[in-house]
């Protein structure tokens, strides 16, 4: 039956309606998968088997009676940072080891309402700081396609998941890149939604005004269908939107005849991979032969990003991540004082990277700095923001690579950090902008603006 | 005399009566409550946890900015303001720090001819924190409990500009502060139990440097729970620094606690162990915007101020100032003594049975005049007090009529009815049970003659009790007098 875990989604659910099989043999399909390839692929941190053949159970009934939800009986890996109810949820940090929220995430409560099977807790970098999953405090993710290359990150257990097939679908988190950076190294569709579109409820904050939910699957139209269920306005999260949530599925129809196709000069730059580049010419060029209308535009700011995104994240982390005090619940650290307990408990229960953050954005936070670094980088951002409003007055969408590489070997960035920080050169300006952004298969990525009706451009690929 | 002028300062912090606490839906009302029960997830500061801000005590805050004369901006928003104390459950305090609900307002402390203005810098909503317990076990252990039912209640501080002159006035400050929360219903001023939490900034300088405007260095006393500890601390801070420069030395900068057993202040901590909180606004909430519209609404619906109120009760009605205070105690109840005297007229005659049978009948039910659900209706009242008035019941009656206008919400009417009360006020009915009195009760009927007037109130009483109550007192008491041959 292993067979069945390598369908799309949409054929998975086709395949469920006609009764070609049942949710419980698709989900023990993909539990198969899961045992075989887990060993080499090590996307998951925690399996549900138990819950999964559950939900399958309860899913079979929902389609017997009619009117089930494409989603319903499709098994989907949860990046570890989304909290699942009386499922251990650890941010992929030692910190939060055992941490059983007694809540769902609105995300969950969506994918649940539409009767998803969830076949466990994806891998990621810890809090969601890195670019390769290896900062996870637990394991190292290793890229399906080329098991010595990380499959990127911070979404790299969903990512990796979705290509490994131990997963038709999964959700990531994006705040510079987490989704679409592993999605674009491993060759999966990724989508970062407008910011607000998705209730960020129940998802372990790294960067508040920038972390946004979104799916990772392996074509265009199964995330479509998945950001379908979860997008929509949530009272529990002032931020999210009370915009009416599309048909995006009937979106992906439509052709991109006519469709303005902007190319940013300053995402092509010296020393990218030419296979990188090779792959984001082809692929616009397609686009072209299918009718889309390239315009060549600039995003004079694209510089700044980096360093922009580099003061702001630090600076909310560091506040976001104050509550870790081992307190209330997570792995607390016994000490003589109660200064030397907390000192103990972060000090052993936080990685390198997700301390150094800590410590950044205290630094630019503080009085004397505080200007210089956080003030400034707020006005930077709205002149990012502002390079692309202007942009997308002459185009409908912003094609450029998602990634200055191919996967990366294993180990290859981990002693340099702003390496690994360059890993997202080209996916961090986008979240600065509170724009969505897709990346596909061909290494390429899409952004565009608040015409979400233009997602059809996905469809062409 | 002491040759330096007293300069004060006042910080207010006071629980705010919402239903809800400030960003999350538990129940604010926590007293009494076992610890760490009026908590969820959002207020225990659990991962991945969002606030929401509670709408009642954006309108509060906007209520007391507009009583207290301030200026409400036209956008804010909260920040988060950053320290790791076990008490603070994210690790942060979401307060308004930039734009405050309101600032540059003012209060009268004096009277409307001898104005005494306090300004007030900024009246700013934020979320109270857990309470910590430090407890040291039989075995000598110490250690810390975390009590989180207070953790995201409302809280709003009041800060002044440093307007105040001596104690007193700082006193005479907090009481109308207090005054005018409790009035606006939006605070109940207990400062015993913590709800409203007062800090005074005080310095003192020399006649010269007042008229050059210098300041010399504060200190901030807290721990105030009450006028008196205010007034005690800040008598004693004055003498206490006047003596230090009196010495030739410097008042250092420092925030002091009050100890109420040694009466003295005691320095906490000073200004160079002050913390940086790192101010920065709060992604997780989108920026508040009050319309002109939205603050015109709020302003329309605030009670008259009390003061107002009370003075007319007095100059108007011509009630005392006690009883004028105590029917100006909430804007619910002056508003149900207005409704009242539109039907009634007699404010005297309202007044008493307001602040009399009523009152009792209130607190009996244990319930408060905060708001009118469950009394009955001002129009009843109002023509119990006029039947009253007019003779046409008793005062024993209304005593037996109020519980059940409070029990049934039927009208005094049907009340009457139901409970078969009518007046006994002709004579022809009312002389043969005095007969029947009078001669029951001979002993009584010759100390009376014999000039004791007392005992003419008891056989009042044995009338009264005869006619179950139901005897009009006038004729009676004229009635009776006839019979005896006294005068009255």
């Amino acid at each position: 039956m292993s067979e069945l875990s390598a369908l799309t989604l949409e054929q998975a659910a086709a395949g469920l309606r006609a009764r070609e099989f049942s949710s419980v043999e698709l989900t023990q399909a993909v539990l198969d998968r899961i045992g075989s390839v887990e060993p080499d692929v090590r996307a998951y941190l925690t399996v549900t088997a138990d819950e999964a053949l559950t939900n399958a159970r309860a899913a079979d009934q929902r389609l017997r009676n009619g009117g089930a939800s494409l989603l319903c009986g499709i098994p989907g890996g949860i990046k570890d940072l989304i909290a699942t109810r009386g499922i251990q949820t650890t941010a992929g940090s030692r910190i939060l080891e055992g941490f059983k929220p007694p809540y769902n995430a609105f995300v969950i409560e969506q994918l649940r309402r539409d009767g998803y099977v969830l076949a466990g807790k994806c891998n990621l970098d810890e809090f969601a700081m890195g670019s390769s999953t290896e900062n996870s405090a637990y394991q190292v993710t290793h890229n399906p396609f080329a098991l010595d290359c990380v499959p990127g990150g911070s979404s790299g257990g969903s990512a990796a998941a979705v290509a490994a097939e131990e997963a038709f679908f999964a959700l990531g988190t994006d705040t510079g890149g987490s989704i679409r950076q592993p999605a674009s190294l491993c060759g999966v569709v990724g989508l970062k939604p407008t910011y607000g579109r998705v209730s960020r409820w129940g998802v372990i904050a790294m960067a508040s005004s920038l972390d946004q939910v979104g799916p990772l699957a392996r074509t265009v139209r199964d995330a479509a269908i998945v950001l379908g269920c979860i997008a929509g306005r949530d009272e529990l999260d002032s931020t999210s939107t009370t915009r009416p949530v599309p048909d995006y599925l009937s979106a992906c129809e439509r052709g991109v005849k006519g469709l303005r196709v902007g190319v940013p000069k300053e995402y092509f730059i010296d020393g990218m991979e030419p296979a990188v580049e090779q792959a984001v010419r082809a692929a616009i060029a397609e686009l072209v032969r299918q009718g889309a209308v390239p315009v060549e535009i600039s995003l004079p700011h694209t510089d700044y990003a980096l360093p922009t995104y580099y003061v702001i994240v630090p600076c909310e982390v560091s506040a976001n991540l104050a509550r870790f005090d081992g307190i209330r619940y997570g792995v607390p650290q016994p000490g003589e004082t109660m200064w030397e307990a907390y000192a103990n408990t972060r000090g052993s229960g936080f990685g390198a990277e997700v301390k150094r953050r800590i410590m950044l954005g205290t630094y630019a936070l503080s009085a004397g700095y505080h200007d210089a670094y956080y003030v400034q980088a707020q006005k930077v951002r709205t002149l990012i923001k502002r390079d692309f409003e202007e942009a997308f007055e002459q185009v409908d969408v912003i094609a450029c690579p998602a990634s200055p590489s191919t996967a990366f070997p294993i180990g290859a960035k981990t002693e340099d950090p702003v390496q690994m920080y360059l890993a997202d050169i080209f996916t961090l300006a986008i979240p600065l902008a509170g724009l969505p952004a897709r990346a596909y298969e061909a290494a390429s990525e899409w952004s565009h603006s608040q015409c979400r009706e233009r997602l059809q451009v996905g469809g062409a690929q | 005399m002491s040759r330096y002028e007293t300069v004060i300062g006042i910080e207010v912090h006071t629980q705010l009566l919402t239903r809800s606490k400030m960003f999350c839906g538990c129940p604010n009302d926590y007293a009494g409550a076992e610890p760490n029960t009026h908590v969820c997830p959002v207020c225990l500061g659990a991962p991945g946890m969002l606030p929401v801000v509670n709408e009642t005590a954006l309108r509060y805050g906007m209520m007391a900015a507009l009583a207290l004369n301030c200026t409400i901006p036209e956008f804010s928003w909260f920040e988060r303001k950053n320290y790791p104390y076990p008490d603070l459950v994210k690790g942060f305090q979401l307060t308004q720090y930039s734009y405050p609900i309101g600032s540059h307002g003012q209060v009268n402390i004096g009277t409307d001819a001898e104005p005494l203005r306090v300004r007030i810098n900024r009246v700013h909503l934020e979320e109270d924190t857990a309470k910590n317990t430090h407890v040291t076990n039989a075995a000598g252990e110490s250690y810390s409990l975390v009590d989180c039912n207070r953790a995201g209640v409302p809280l709003m501080e009041i800060v002044t500009e440093p307007d105040m002159h001596s104690p007193d006035e700082a006193v005479a400050y907090l009481k109308k502060l207090r005054d005018i929360l409790v009035f606006l219903g939006i605070a109940n001023g207990r400062m015993d139990e913590g709800a409203m939490r007062l800090e005074a900034n005080i310095s003192v300088r020399t006649p010269e440097e007042a008229e050059a405007g210098v300041l010399r260095p504060r200190c901030e006393v807290k721990n105030l729970n009450s006028f008196e500890n205010v007034r005690a601390a800040l008598v004693y801070e004055v003498k206490r620094q006047a003596q230090v420069y009196d010495r030739g030395e410097r008042v250092r900068q420092v925030t002091m606690g009050w100890d109420l057993e040694h009466g003295r202040t005691v320095v906490q901590r000073s200004k160079e162990e002050a913390q940086d909180y790192r101010y920065f606004p709060e992604p997780d909430l989108p920026p508040l915007r009050f319309t002109a519209a939205e603050v015109d609404a709020v302003r329309a619906g605030l009670p008259g101020r009390r003061h107002e109120i009370v003075s007319r009760y007095q100059q108007v009605l011509g009630l005392d100032a006690y009883r004028a205070e105590l029917l100006a105690q909430s804007p619910a109840f002056a508003a149900y003594f207005d409704a009242a005297l539109a039907v009634c007229p007699q404010a005297e005659r309202v007044a008493n049975l307001l602040l009399g049978d009523f009152m009792a009948e209130v607190n009996d039910r244990r319930m408060d005049m905060e708001s009118t659900a469950g009394l009955p209706p001002a129009a009843e009242t109002a023509e119990l007090a006029r039947q009253w008035e007019a003779g046409e019941v008793t005062g024993p009656q209304v005593k037996q009529l109020l519980p059940r206008l409070f029990d049934t919400g039927e009208g005094v009417e049907a009340a009457k009815a139901a409970l078969g009360i009518r007046v006994v006020g002709a004579a022809d009915e009312l002389t043969p049970i005095i007969e029947d009195v009078l001669a029951a009760n001979a002993d009584a009927v010759e100390k009376v003659r014999a000039g004791q007037d007392k005992v003419f109130g008891f056989l009042v009483g044995q009338v009264m009790k005869a006619t179950r109550g139901q005897a009009d007192p006038g004729t009676l008491n004229r009635l009776l007098r006839e019979k005896l041959g006294v005068a009255g």
